[in-house]
């Protein structure tokens, strides 16, 4: 009877749908390595039901949450655990945003800035006594590098390189490359591209791109990340209106725009959700449905050990990239034991949270160290920052994998393209 | 019990641990007199302990009882003064829905100020940004002083302050029959529940603090009063929807107040005569649930999507006027017989009617009467003394959820409460922040005998998941203290079924989900069901 007038339990990001099982701590990195995080419960549904009666209950040691969403994917009854510690954040935390946040947050005005004068600025950040100006100053720990910037942005190559092209193919995709193929790793952006025409699809960029604003959000700027996406939403419906897909090649981007921007930012993206994609998953659902065929070399050998991205965890998406990468006949191909690296985006690069970076990541590390694989495949450019600094392992996109071990004339040719 | 408090001389026995027995032990040893409290079962189990949490402006009654409104709004001003830590100032709301009539707000509005009470007309408009969750519907709007209350809290203070003051206090030690000797009620005799030891104590003068059950303590000793037992049902809700009290601007009905209180919010409530047998074991039936959803829905429509944790119904102790015995015109109002005057027995008050809110006046009122049949001639200082956790202290720094959620809870003796140590900060309530350390506190200084005590001192089992997690944990720690597996095993049973009580009238959706998890936990995996000595029929009936 009662039922009639209480059809269904609802709260927001589900904060109430938790039974209190406390999966989703056993499964939290952070709790793992420090008692000072309460975990993923205790921040979360826990603390929502005490920060609604008073923002006093915020408490600034939800900053220790990487936003890995390990415990959304753990929970059993739905709760976007990792969502209502950053909507905490947002609403609650009274700390403004350093300059030092600032900085790291914005990775396309600091790759704008910083890609004319690669030649310079790469060799002069890895200077111990600029190291040391950055560790003191600006609280950006020592241990780490930036990553190179390229003084050809990626955009740039495209433009005078391959555009021109683009339009002979039948079918079309659009790219969203993010700023890390654009600032400091075009070379991710043109395997893309060489997969993508070998298979018989052009490549478009969008009409305006911005950064996904992950960093934005992470670093409490979530204003200036919501005019971000809202554009980048803009060109993405454009590209959609054209028949075209958005492809990306970072699992963290595609996460933002599909699920963070509606969670947190409040941006309207049901329409574009679907259509935004990882280039792994569509040329695995092509290859699955005969739509596409791909031809390998056969001197090609590689000991690939694949790291599950967090992100990658949350979309569901790893099996796409693995089974994708495990197509390729001369790969010997090692699953690693999925875990958080502990980078975080620009959680690691913060003075006050290297060592918990580090910790976190230690067991992936050695798991590593001990398999000494040729390289590590993962779908997330901070991961690969992270496991390159910190086992000396070279690490790749499987787009780059597939790039490599690809028989480019064979695949164009079974594709007629 | 030991043998040095049996046969003592008391210048007043209270009986009764609920907010007006507690407040007229404070006030009673506050004037210097020597006091002995007794409550039959746990401080705050009565009426006291179920209600709404409201700490009254005296609007609902400006219309239809002057009087009331103005005792209200006098009290509820005294208390945001001396129960600092007990009252959160949340202001509420009086709205008008199309359905009501609009013309009452004016009449309702005039009333208030008459009694004194702040009553602003503001726009709907308005009331929506104040109060998000409030009813889009709403056609008129009055912000009122009203609060939320934690009575729990309040009533532990009073007793505390009462001790702190000399007063003495035995709970679990039921009144079995009241000892008169010539006219003159000399005292009563005690049976100590824990032990079941019976001993007799003696005091010049007896007050009957007992809410409903007080007619029954007038029987005992020889005397009639016509109490009229009205039921009242609530449900409480898994979070808090609302900030402010929302009320129905119209007379008084069923289920036209939504409280927030701490961090859940509370509809209620009906109102059914019941037989006074039936008072010491409500149920909530399916019919009452229905309207209280159905009418709370209208004051806040969220609340039809949100988890509700617990049905849960009190008892008013409403009495019949003297003059009028068929019971047709029943008082809200404060009641105090003076049995000498009245029966023509010395020795013996009743205090009774009233409501939580005036519990201090009616506290002043009976102490008064004490004071001159004991010929002592001292000023009431109730309003004015802060109780204890209530003393104004400077801003301090409180980090951990566990640290803030407990400060709430206790005020300024929290102090008392150890932390900074990993083990004194071990949480073993998640879901309301309560540490090791707190459990401690309560078990040493706040009369805790077992989990359900446990859980009105500090909110131990009261959170989302009703005692899933924190009741093995809390029984360890009281286990520790005390050194019996088997009570804790035994008072672990008591206390998962006493949750169980409460949910089973809202038992659906995710509440039921979490009961099966409970029940898992303790049946499947635990045991607890094998293992206890004190089985009942109705444990577990999942």
């Amino acid at each position: 009877m009662t039922t009639s007038t209480q059809t269904q339990n609802m709260s927001a990001n589900n904060f109430e749908q938790c039974l209190k099982c406390s999966i989703c701590t056993v499964y939290c990195p952070v709790s793992a390595v420090t008692p000072l995080y309460p975990g993923p419960k205790q921040a979360g549904p826990d603390g929502e039901r005490y920060r609604l009666k008073n923002k006093d209950f915020f408490n600034e040691a939800l900053k220790m949450c990487l936003n890995c969403k390990r415990c959304e994917v753990a929970c059993p009854s739905g709760v976007n655990i990792g969502d209502i510690i950053q909507a905490a954040r947002i609403k609650y935390s009274t700390h403004r945003p350093s300059l030092r946040d600032m900085m790291l947050a914005n990775t396309d005005f600091v790759g704008t800035m910083a890609s004319p004068f690669a030649s310079i600025a790469n060799p002069v950040l890895k200077l111990k006594p600029v190291k040391a100006v950055l560790h003191g100053v600006m609280a950006i720990d020592k241990h780490r590098t930036f990553p190179d910037y390229t003084n050809r942005k990626f955009e740039s190559w495209f433009k005078k390189e391959a555009a021109a092209h683009q339009a002979h193919y039948e079918k079309q995709v659009s790219y969203f490359h993010g700023c890390y193929v654009n600032y400091n790793y075009p070379q991710l952006g043109k395997d893309f591209v060489k997969v993508m025409n070998a298979v018989g699809y052009g490549v478009n960029l969008l009409e305006k791109e911005k950064c996904c604003g992950v960093a934005l959000i992470a670093n409490g700027m979530p204003k200036q990340a919501r005019r971000q996406g809202e554009v980048n939403m803009a060109s993405m419906r454009k590209a959609i209106a054209q028949g075209h897909q958005v492809l990306t090649t970072s699992s963290t981007c595609t996460f933002t725009m599909r699920d963070e921007y509606a969670h947190l930012l409040g941006i309207d993206n049901h329409d574009v959700r679907d259509s935004i994609t990882l280039a792994t998953r569509f040329l695995f659902q092509l290859l699955e449905s005969g739509e596409i065929k791909l031809a390998f070399k056969n001197d090609f050998h590689k000991r690939v050990a694949y790291h599950s991205a967090c992100h990658m965890e949350r979309m569901g998406w790893v099996p796409y990239s693995t089974r994708l990468l495990r197509m390729i006949p001369g790969i010997d191909f090692v699953m690693l034991e999925s875990q958080c690296c502990g980078i975080s985006g620009t959680y690691g690069f913060k003075k006050e949270n290297y060592e918990r970076s580090q910790a976190i990541g230690k067991g992936l590390f050695d798991q590593i160290k001990e398999l000494t694989p040729d390289c590590v495949a993962t779908d997330c450019e901070t991961c690969k920052w992270q496991i390159e600094m910190s086992t000396g392992v070279t690490v790749e996109n499987p787009i780059s994998i597939i790039a490599q071990a690809l028989d480019v004339e064979e695949t164009r040719r079974l594709n007629n393209a | 019990m030991k043998t040095e408090n049996n046969n003592h001389q008391y210048d007043v026995i209270v009986i009764g641990g609920g907010i007006t027995g507690a407040g007229t032990a404070r006030d009673c040893a506050m004037r210097g007199l020597k006091v002995l409290l007794v409550e039959r079962h746990d401080i705050s189990t009565g009426a006291t302990g179920r209600n709404h949490g409201l700490l009254h402006s005296g609007a609902r009654y400006a219309v239809t009882d002057h009087e009331s409104a103005t005792e209200c709004i006098k009290e509820n001003m005294t208390l945001r003064k001396i129960a600092r830590h007990c009252v959160e100032e949340t202001d509420g709301l009086f709205i008008t829905l199309p359905e009501d009539d609009l013309n009452f707000q004016s009449l309702f509005v005039e009333k208030c100020i008459e009694a004194g009470i702040q009553a602003e007309v503001i726009d709907p408009e308005l009331a929506k940004t104040m109060e998000p969750a409030v009813n889009p519907e709403l056609i008129g709007a009055v912000k009122v002083p009203d609060a939320s209350v934690d009575p729990f809290r309040l009533t532990m203070a009073n007793v505390l302050d009462a001790q702190l003051h000399g007063a003495k206090t035995l709970v679990s030690h039921e009144v079995i029959d009241v000892l008169v000797e010539q006219n003159r009620v000399v005292g009563v005799k005690l049976r100590n529940h824990h032990n079941g030891e019976e001993f007799n104590a003696y005091a010049q003068v007896t007050i009957n603090a007992a809410g409903i059950w007080g007619t029954l303590i007038a029987q005992m000793a020889g005397v009639k009063i016509n109490m009229f037992p009205a039921k009242g049902s609530l449900l409480i809700f898994g979070h808090r929807v609302n900030n402010m009290v929302i009320n129905r601007c119209r007379k008084p009905a069923n289920a036209d107040i939504l409280v927030p209180d701490d961090a859940v919010c509370v509809i209620g409530t009906t109102s059914d005569r019941v037989p006074i047998e039936a008072c010491d074991d409500m149920r909530v039936t399916p019919e009452e649930v229905e309207v209280l959803l159905s009418e709370g829905m209208k004051l806040a429509p969220s609340l039809g999507n949100t988890r509700i944790l617990r049905a849960y119904a009190g008892v008013r102790p409403l009495i019949a006027s003297d003059d009028d015995p068929s019971g047709r015109s029943i008082s809200r109002g404060i009641v105090t017989l003076d049995h000498e005057k009245r029966d023509g027995l010395a020795g013996f008050i009743t205090i009774t009617g009233g409501k939580m809110m005036t519990y201090r006046l009616m506290a002043e009122e009976v102490t008064n009467l004490a004071c001159e049949k004991l010929g002592v001639n001292k000023p009431c200082i109730t309003a004015s003394t802060p109780l204890p956790g209530s003393e104004p202290q400077q801003e301090s720094k409180k980090y951990s959820f566990a640290n803030k959620a407990s400060h709430g809870r206790h005020g300024t003796l929290d102090s008392k409460i150890s932390t900074g140590d990993a083990a004194s900060d071990a949480l073993v309530c998640e879901c309301e922040g309560v540490s090791v350390g707190e459990v401690k506190y309560a078990i040493d200084e706040l009369h805790v005998h077992n989990l359900v005590n446990l859980r009105r001192r500090t909110r131990v089992g009261m959170g989302t998941c009703q005692g899933e997690l924190c009741a093995c944990r809390t029984a360890g720690v009281m286990c520790d203290s005390d050194d019996s597996a088997q009570r804790a095993i035994n008072d672990l049973a008591g206390f998962l079924n006493e949750r169980w009580k409460g949910m089973q009238p809202v038992a659906w959706g995710d509440n039921l989900a979490e009961a099966q998890l409970t029940a898992t936990i303790y049946q499947g995996l635990l045991g607890v069901d094998q293992l206890t000595t004190e089985r009942r029929a109705d444990y577990y009936e999942i």
